[in-house]
């Protein structure tokens, strides 16, 4: 047992990146040796040494928390030793990728489940993670990268830090480093470079992870707009820029059985927490009980809820035969400012049904913005 | 009456092009270590990089290092050949001519922004460094943000304390490659000052500070990537703009609620670090009090630093849709109105084409005369 003092939370720092081998897990090792300098306790608890020599060599001297044997399958594998690392109770735990799924049959399903127990004992935690891990960008990466992520990070959860530091490399350099194998296997390099490491996707998803760095100081330092940086002076002229006025935005999203829901539900998500706005969601029923809807929509409206309400997003469930009338009462009842609601398919059929519920909502909500979210994943190449 | 100018390039896409081409004509590449403050570990990374390339069998040299460097630093720079700086003036200053007789392939510089004393061939020390790589030879270098000339009106607002050297923030865009280094602030708070404790009070201010800096610098950083993006994009003949940056297109026309989407546009684009475009599309008739209350709601947009466009076509739709796509548009605002006016001058409904026909691009409409500014 902790002792009764142990009251604090512990402080969460991550490490951010945006590929494989731009040196998060040096830059971790490296926190951790100047932790261990300054004479503090830290241990790593897991970390992935990928075979590279310069990063092994940053973890000698540190100590380590032995993983955890895990049998699934009759294979093996080895997790990280949560309990372990309570007893051992450190200041401070390095923890190599966060957004890590656990092997079926773990305590816990995520590594980054596993950070939340650790710091709520009092650990402080530095872990790492690269962008394309976040849940709201999710379907921007599928479109830069060709690849759909599917270990995530909700956004609430990486806000949970308090510091969110950027391990920075340009493209060409990390390229180098692939080249002259520091980063993966020949074979594996080869391949690599012939998907994901190219030049304009790493260049793109390099920019995603600065911007979301900014975003992140921003979202931590700035008291909203008041003396904001970057709002007192812009492209050209300072002085003129007049003091926006602040309105607490209320975004409310549609929850439906479409596809395009959950991209809908990122996309409000995201731009709720950059407008610093309440977000949330609202399914309407058109007969009493949800089990009386065929299974296939009635599964597909119960993913998007939960998929909702794991990015902390506050669902409703209301009936009514009328889509559009029940959403913008309701909107209008909480004071929402923002509908957000799904691109219409263009397949003819559903088409004249959906863009006659988009053109309702927006005939109904004569005082309420409505935004109608772009489907992101048909733009993949 | 605003001119036709479709087709012409706008100055930033003319700018863009020049500097695509000075780039492909000077052979020598620019690499910049940025940093926030002093204390970041620009140097360091700039000599770590010098020693990577040199242990790969490149020929690299040292021109300039700080006048006072820590004993770590001392201790890597004993690996280099350092081509000695001209001696006998008022401050140390590059000796251009002897790297240029060295020609070495690669060549680092610490203090990208050191203003060169009297006597010099060039007042500043990006000038030399300009010189080098005109000459086929390769510079990394490192810069504190304080000393981007377009940047420092913002920092000193934020520090209170003003520097005199500068380097223009057109020279560092131009980079071939610009990394950041990123420290959380209290990493500069313990470090870089006085060396005495500073009271807790001062801490919390001086990490405050520092964090808008590392905001505007990251953002800058990310600004130069996404021009660089757009630059391969295009010349390897790729439309598709990937949405990494966050760009807003508010339409606008005598009957919208224009200073309401003018004024979101503007703090969507300032929460995003995006852009904001204003547009109208250029119609035929229109009322004397039409064209004056159009001519306002243009001020305003320039009152709020968008770029505003006047849009020319047939079809207001497509003209929209092909601006917002040549621009990478992400967000598109328009107003919606059930009175006669916009909605019902063409068919179909344009908000519901716009809707439909927009690709990537999320379509926020704004009901006429509806909210109001004071809630």
């Amino acid at each position: 047992m902790p002792d009764e003092a142990q009251t604090r939370e512990g402080r969460l720092k991550i490490i951010l990146g945006y590929a494989a081998g731009v040196g998060k897990t040096y830059k971790m090792l490296e926190e951790g040796q100047q932790i261990a300098a300054d004479g503090r306790d830290v241990v790593i608890g897991y970390f992935e040494p990928h075979d590279r020599k310069d990063t092994i060599a940053r973890s000698e001297g540190l100590e380590l928390i032995p993983r955890r044997v895990v049998e699934y399958r009759d294979r093996l594998f080895e997790e990280m030793d949560t309990d372990a690392i309570l007893s051992r109770h450190p200041e401070t735990v390095l923890v190599d990728e966060f957004p890590h799924t656990n092997v079926p049959g773990s305590e816990r399903a995520k590594r980054w489940e596993d950070v939340l127990v650790l710091l709520d004992a009092g650990i402080d935690v530095i872990t790492t993670m690269n962008i394309q891990h976040l849940e709201s960008l999710n379907d921007q990466m599928r479109e830069i990268t060709g690849i759909q992520v599917r270990e995530t990070i909700p956004d609430w959860v990486t806000k949970r830090a308090d510091e969110i530091v950027l391990a920075d490399l340009t493209p060409g350099a990390l390229l180098n480093r692939l080249d002259r194998g520091v980063v993966y296997a020949p074979d594996k390099a080869q391949r690599a470079k012939e998907h994901f490491f190219k030049e304009s996707t790493l260049a793109a998803l390099r920019e995603m992870a600065l911007r979301q760095t900014a975003h992140e100081i921003d979202v931590r330092y700035s008291e909203d707009n008041v003396g904001h940086p970057l709002a007192a002076t812009g492209a050209g002229v300072s002085g003129q820029a007049q003091p926006i006025p602040t309105v607490h935005e209320r975004i409310l999203i549609h929850i439906t059985d479409e596809p395009t829901t959950a991209g809908l539900i990122r996309r409000g998500r995201r731009v709720a927490d950059y407008l610093k706005a309440d977000c949330f969601a609202l399914c309407v029923l058109p007969q009493p009980g949800i089990d009386s809807l065929p299974t296939e929509s009635r599964q597909a409206i119960e993913q998007h809820l939960d998929f909702a309400r794991r990015l902390h997003i506050e669902t409703r469930v209301l009936e009514g035969a009328k889509a559009a009338e029940t959403l913008v009462d309701f909107a209008h009842t909480n004071g929402v400012t923002q509908i957000y609601l799904a691109k219409p398919p263009r397949s003819v059929i559903p088409f004249l049904f959906r863009r006659q519920l988009v053109m309702k909502i927006v005939r109904l909500a004569t005082d309420i913005q409505v935004t109608v979210v772009a489907d992101r994943r048909k733009r993949m190449r | 009456m605003p001119e036709p100018e479709r087709s012409r390039p706008t100055p930033e896409q003319l700018l863009k092009q020049v500097e695509a081409e000075e780039r492909h004509q000077r052979h020598g590449k620019l690499k910049v270590f940025l940093g926030y403050a002093s204390g970041v570990g620009k140097s360091f990374r700039m000599l770590d990089e010098g020693r990577r390339r040199k242990a790969r069998g490149q020929d690299v040299v040292v021109a300039a290092v700080q006048q006072q460097v820590p004993d770590d630093i001392d201790e890597i720079l004993k690996n280099f050949e350092v081509i000695p700086p001209r001696l006998g003036l008022a401050s140390p200053c590059i000796d251009v001519d002897a790297v240029r007789r060295r020609r070495p392939s690669v060549c680092l510089i610490d203090g990208l922004a050191h203003r060169n004393p009297p006597g010099c061939r060039n007042p500043e020390r990006w000038q030399d460094v300009e010189e080098l790589l005109a000459d086929g030879i390769s510079v990394i270098t490192t810069i504190n943000l304080q000393y981007i000339r377009e940047k420092q009106q913002q920092v000193e607002a934020i520090r209170g304390k003003t520097v005199s050297d500068a380097v223009p923030e057109s020279f560092v865009r131009r980079a071939d490659e610009i990394e950041i280094m990123d420290a959380p602030p209290e990493y500069c708070v313990t470090r870089t000052e006085e060396g005495d404790r500073i009271s807790e009070d001062r801490a919390a201010r001086l990490q405050h500070q520092l964090s808008e800096l590392r905001e505007i610098a990251l953002v800058l950083v990310a600004e130069v990537v996404d021009h660089q993006l757009e630059d391969y994009l295009r010349r390897q003949g790729i439309e598709q703009s990937f949405g990494t940056h966050e760009r807003i297109l508010v339409c606008v026309t005598p009957r919208s609620n224009a200073s309401l989407m003018i004024s979101r546009g503007k703090r969507q684009a300032e929460r995003f670090h995006g852009e904001l475009f204003v547009a109208y599309v250029e119609q035929d008739r229109m009322t004397p009090a039409d064209r004056a209350t159009l001519e306002q709601n243009l001020e305003e947009a320039r009152q709020a630093q968008a770029h505003v466009e006047i849009l020319h076509g047939e079809d207001p739709v497509t003209a929209i849709l092909r601006f917002a796509e040549k621009q990478g548009v992400t967000q598109i605002f328009v107003g919606h109105s059930l009175r006669r006016g916009w909605r019902q001058s063409f068919f179909p409904n344009p908000v519901d084409r716009l809707i439909l026909e927009a690709d990537g691009m999320d379509i926020r409409i704004f009901p006429h005369g509806g909210e109001t500014e004071a809630p």
